[in-house]
């Protein structure tokens, strides 16, 4: 049945029609796509608006949901089953955010082939979003996977020098653990019948030796898309050969997709294996959030920088995840909203020095305040929120997540969160570091002296952000009001499983 | 015996009749108007196909006639049918560009498509035997179509050594299985092994050598050697033609073979089966990495393949089991007969009349010089990997669930395993096309891009909407089982 208005379907297939549009354009009209474009990603967001304006906040169950039969055969069926919750609604306004600031920052960033650049975004932009929408663990699937082929081809075309091997490498890591979650996908309907989600959930009932393994094959998938360390290597990679609006979406919602695949899959099906497996996991957030910072500090290359700190606060994401309480998972799903926003305007601001440098060497910099204030003083904003200055986004989430695994009982120890808080400190060791290299100092270098301010598409792209970094760093009750019951129905049934273990 | 008994061999008498007044009709065909020849071969295709449908449903023919017409049988002879109607299509443009356009490549073509279509219904070795050889001598000579090419000639050679070995397999174990349960009738052979009056260990031995002549067909490891070297001497076209035929046939008959004739020993076949395919879906996919030509590339492909559908045969040995292993086989059947087709149509298309044209390398800028072909291309590929939304993920899809069911888990996980190391060499190729420049020398006909384009949009058609077709292919997996 589909229920009254199909606003999460719009949402979904916006970009999609969009696409196929694009794809009838003349090639010679290359301003008319990029225009288009835009307009797709706006009015996509503007349907997402829509999408909060009918959520019911105080609900903690799906809601508009969507739902009908698309593939049955013999005694198993799949389904069509969109719905959204407090879980995902922040993800999906963080892509509908995302895609048309992306697009605008591509508007001179590429000139060649932009009818097929558009469109690869645009059809990148549904599969990010069915994938935050979906509940049929089938189209799920279809959708994660589909999400792989436009970006490979935004990396492999449009990609720095080494693109070619970077998409290659970006694929096969995805498609390595996304096959065993498929293995599960199947076992799990093949016991139940249904790949529906909520009714997998509803069915309970996997036996504890089973939930672990279908926990570690959903999380081969998850992990690496994340990444968590050890798994990460792909990642700098792909970002550092990207362009840049594709880092933006790599960093700001792709990279989610991991995380938030945790959240939706792994907590509610396997509660069991969550609860032994939790401090495992924290102890790879734990070293991700260290190892990640460790190695942006003697980065050179300023978008390597941003790369790898991208793994550290993903880090914190994950560490907030399974403290398996509500301080926890609330804050993790926050700071999945500050790092794309921050992550997001930092990829940017590397991309708008790099369009006119061409370079992203830190020693090719200094003095930058000096000729360019304006790009100097968002940039700090954004440098401060990533490291988590207080009154910023980042202190919130980064402290929520703290406050989650201190008191948390599925970690059992106060130590997890004792030495992600070092990754605070170091944070804003590698980023100050990086931000006096760019912009203090003498303004020695000639090729810097003439560098123009920011224009207006520039300002109008990161506006957007600085104004949500403010917004969540000084009021952020509005953004855990969206997800508290949820987050505090999914937590509840740790209380049950824990009880189940013992 | 009834009239009706006689349904299931219209098609294929069809078919072999046509041909035969076709050999005769193209002596008055003038030489440059042998499309005609194409035209008329088209239609006996279509003629048996409509044939095909028209008895589908019809459960005709009982366990000890020659043949059965059964849901299945008509399932695996649609997909021959198609098929070939479009390698007709393929060959067209291709055998006159390259200058080895004579009237007899069509007639040999519907020879042996009667063949593989005696092949799908079979209910007795002896109609196996005979099936085979009609399909495969008419591509012995195929195979060496392109004389005086050297290569033509040597990858017919090598083809027909090879065969006549496996078929003097085939013989020699339906003489065991005679001389140990005095019927060749597949289901009467079960039927002896399962009242205990068989000599068991000798029909264990018929049994293995049967799969042993039926795998040199399908190709698979370890009787594969024959592919590459075929496959890259032979004419393009017939090569698309082959790895459709041959195998959607060679399936055909081994599944109903081995469940037929043999259930009574399923332990043992269904234990060399898991190590076949095992073997298979590794070093197809590993060899064909190393490959710079796309024809030997696709040849390992297609052995690697034919392993994922050889997962299906141990899962066939479980009775529960049995008719969902059939339909996802046929499934993936379908599934790789569609992109195969569509992925050789554009190696045709980039293959120059003077040979040359197909390395990986010569796709290079293919995806700025020709969009839709390149775009075509890449559905192939990321369906032959199986990656949504193309038909190659639901036909990977609904064949591991099926692997899983049957308990064989770790052969699943081979299964997805291999298919990474597959998607590095398609995705060579795609990298060709779209992130290196070049300026391939390209062929546009009407035909091939019909052709082409019609398999693509079926890969992705079938990718997302494929309800009807598998809903089909279930149906048809449990109406097949005679008693």
């Amino acid at each position: 049945m589909l229920s009254s208005f199909p606003i999460l379907s719009l949402v979904t297939f916006t970009p999609l029609v969009g696409a196929v549009i694009v794809l009838l354009l003349p090639r010679e009209r290359s301003n008319l796509i990029r225009w288009f474009a835009l307009a797709v990603g706006l009015v996509t967001f503007g349907l997402s608006l829509v999408m909060l304006g009918m959520f019911d906040a105080s609900n903690p169950d799906l809601q508009l949901v969507e739902r009908a039969t698309w593939i049955q055969v013999g005694d198993w069926t799949i389904e069509y089953y969109l719905g959204v919750d407090g879980l995902s609604v922040l993800l999906v306004l963080l892509t509908t955010l995302l895609v048309p600031i992306s697009i605008l920052s591509a508007w001179r960033a590429v000139e060649e082939r932009v009818k097929e650049f558009m469109a690869f975004f645009l059809l990148l932009a549904m599969g990010m979003l069915g994938v935050f929408l979906a509940l049929d663990l089938f189209l799920f699937y279809v959708l994660w996977e589909f999400t792989l082929v436009p970006m490979y081809f935004l990396i492999g075309i449009w990609g720095g020098s080494r693109r070619m091997y970077a998409a290659v490498k970006f694929f096969l890591y995805t498609m390595a653990g996304s096959i065993l979650m498929l293995l599960a996908i199947i076992w799990l309907g093949l016991q139940a019948g249904t790949f529906s989600l909520p009714d997998l959930i509803a069915r309970g009932g996997i036996p504890a030796g089973a939930q672990f393994w279908l926990f570690l094959a959903f999380a081969a998938a998850f992990a690496i898309k994340v990444p968590m360390w050890p798994l990460h290597s792909w990642l700098p990679d792909a970002h550092v050969e990207a362009p840049t609006a594709g880092s933006v979406i790599l960093a700001g919602v792709l990279l989610k997709m991991g995380t938030y695949g945790f959240v939706r899959f792994n907590l509610p099906l396997f509660p069991q294996a969550s609860l032994q497996l939790a401090p495992w996991i924290a102890a790879l957030a734990v070293i991700g959030i260290l190892y990640g910072a460790a190695v942006s500090y003697p980065q050179r290359d300023v978008k390597k920088l941003v790369a790898y700190s991208s793994v550290s606060h993903l880090g914190f994401v994950m560490l907030g995840v399974f403290a398996l309480n509500p301080e926890g998972i609330s804050g993790g799903i926050l700071q999945m909203v500050n790092h794309g926003l921050s992550t997001g305007a930092l990829f940017l601001l590397v991309g708008m020095i790099y369009e006119r440098r061409h370079t992203r060497e830190m020693d090719a910099f200094g003095g930058l305040w000096k000729v360019m204030p304006l790009y100097a003083a968002l940039t700090l904003v954004v440098a401060l929120s990533s490291m988590g200055l207080p009154g910023l986004n980042g202190f919130v989430g980064e402290f929520t997540i703290l406050l989650g695994a201190f008191g948390s009982q599925a970690l059992g120890s106060p130590w997890f969160a004792g030495l992600a808080a070092l990754g605070v400190i170091l944070a804003a060791v590698y980023i100050l570091h990086m931000f006096q290299k760019l912009f203090l100092g003498p303004l020695d270098k000639e090729e810097n002296k003439k560098l123009a301010d920011i224009n207006w598409r520039e300002i109008a792209v990161l506006v957007p952000l600085v104004i949500l970094i403010f917004w969540i760093g000084l009021f952020p009750s509005p953004f855990f009001g969206l997800m508290e019951s949820s987050v505090g129905k999914l937590a509840a049934t740790f209380g049950a499983a824990a009880v189940a273990v013992r | 015996m009834a009239l009706g008994e006689f349904a299931p061999i219209v098609p294929v008498g069809l078919l072999a009749a046509w041909a035969c007044c076709l050999l005769i009709v193209d002596l008055f065909v003038p030489p440059n108007r042998r499309g005609i020849t194409a035209g008329l071969a088209a239609m006996a295709i279509v003629t048996a196909l409509v044939a095909v449908v028209a008895l589908a449903g019809r459960q005709v023919g009982s366990p000890d006639s020659m043949v059965v017409g059964d849901g299945s049988g008509a399932f695996f002879q649609a997909i021959l049918l198609v098929g070939a109607l479009f390698s007709v299509a393929l060959a067209f443009d291709y055998i006159r560009r390259t200058g080895i356009e004579r009237g007899e490549y069509y007639i040999l073509l519907l020879f042996s498509l009667s063949g593989m279509l005696l092949l799908a219904i079979a209910s007795d070795l002896v109609i196996v035997f005979l099936g085979l050889e009609l399909l495969s001598i008419p591509l012995y000579v195929l195979a060496g179509f392109a004389l005086p090419k050297a290569d033509s000639e040597e990858s017919a050679l090598k083809y027909f050594l090879l065969g006549a070995f496996s078929s003097s397999f085939l013989v020699f174990g339906i003489a065991l299985a005679y001389g140990s349960t005095g019927t060749t009738n597949l289901y009467g052979i079960a039927h002896q092994a399962s009242s205990g009056q068989a000599d068991m260990p000798l029909l264990l031995v018929a049994s293995l050598m049967v799969l042993v002549s039926l795998a040199f067909k399908v190709a698979v490891v370890p009787f594969h050697m024959w592919t590459p070297d075929v496959y890259q001497g032979a004419p393009t076209s017939v090569v698309a033609f082959m790895t459709v035929g041959s195998k959607v046939a060679g399936f055909a008959v081994l599944l109903r073979v081995l469940t037929g004739a043999f259930p009574a020993l399923s332990p043992y076949w269904s234990q060399v089966a898991v190590g076949i395919a095992a073997v298979t879906m590794v070093w197809g996919n590993v060899a064909a990495v190393g490959q710079a030509s796309i024809k030997r590339m696709l040849a390992y492909s297609s052995i690697a393949h034919a392993g994922y559908v050889f997962m299906a045969i141990p899962a066939a040995a479980i009775p529960t089991l049995q008719s969902q292993a059939y339909s996802a086989a046929l499934f993936y059947l379908l599934a790789y007969s569609l992109t195969s087709l569509g992925a050789w149509g554009v190696v045709l298309a980039v293959e120059h009349a003077q040979g040359g044209g197909t390395g990986i390398e010569d796709y290079a800028g293919l995806g700025a010089r020709r969009p839709l072909l390149a775009a075509a291309m890449t559905v192939f590929m990321l369906s032959l990997t199986g990656v949504p939304p193309t038909v190659g993920f639901v036909a990977k899809f609904v064949l591991f669930q099926t692997v899983l069911d049957a308990r064989l888990t770790g052969l699943a996980l081979i299964g997805v395993l291999t298919t990474l190391v597959a998607a590095y060499y398609y995705l060579r190729v795609v990298v060709n096309m779209y992130m290196r420049s070049g300026l391939p020398d390209v062929r546009s006909e009407r035909w091939l891009n019909l052709t082409i384009g019609a398999m693509a949009v079926a890969v992705v058609l079938l990718g997302l909407l494929p309800q009807p077709i598998l809903r089909a292919a279930y149906q048809v997996g449990i109406a097949s089982f005679l008693p």
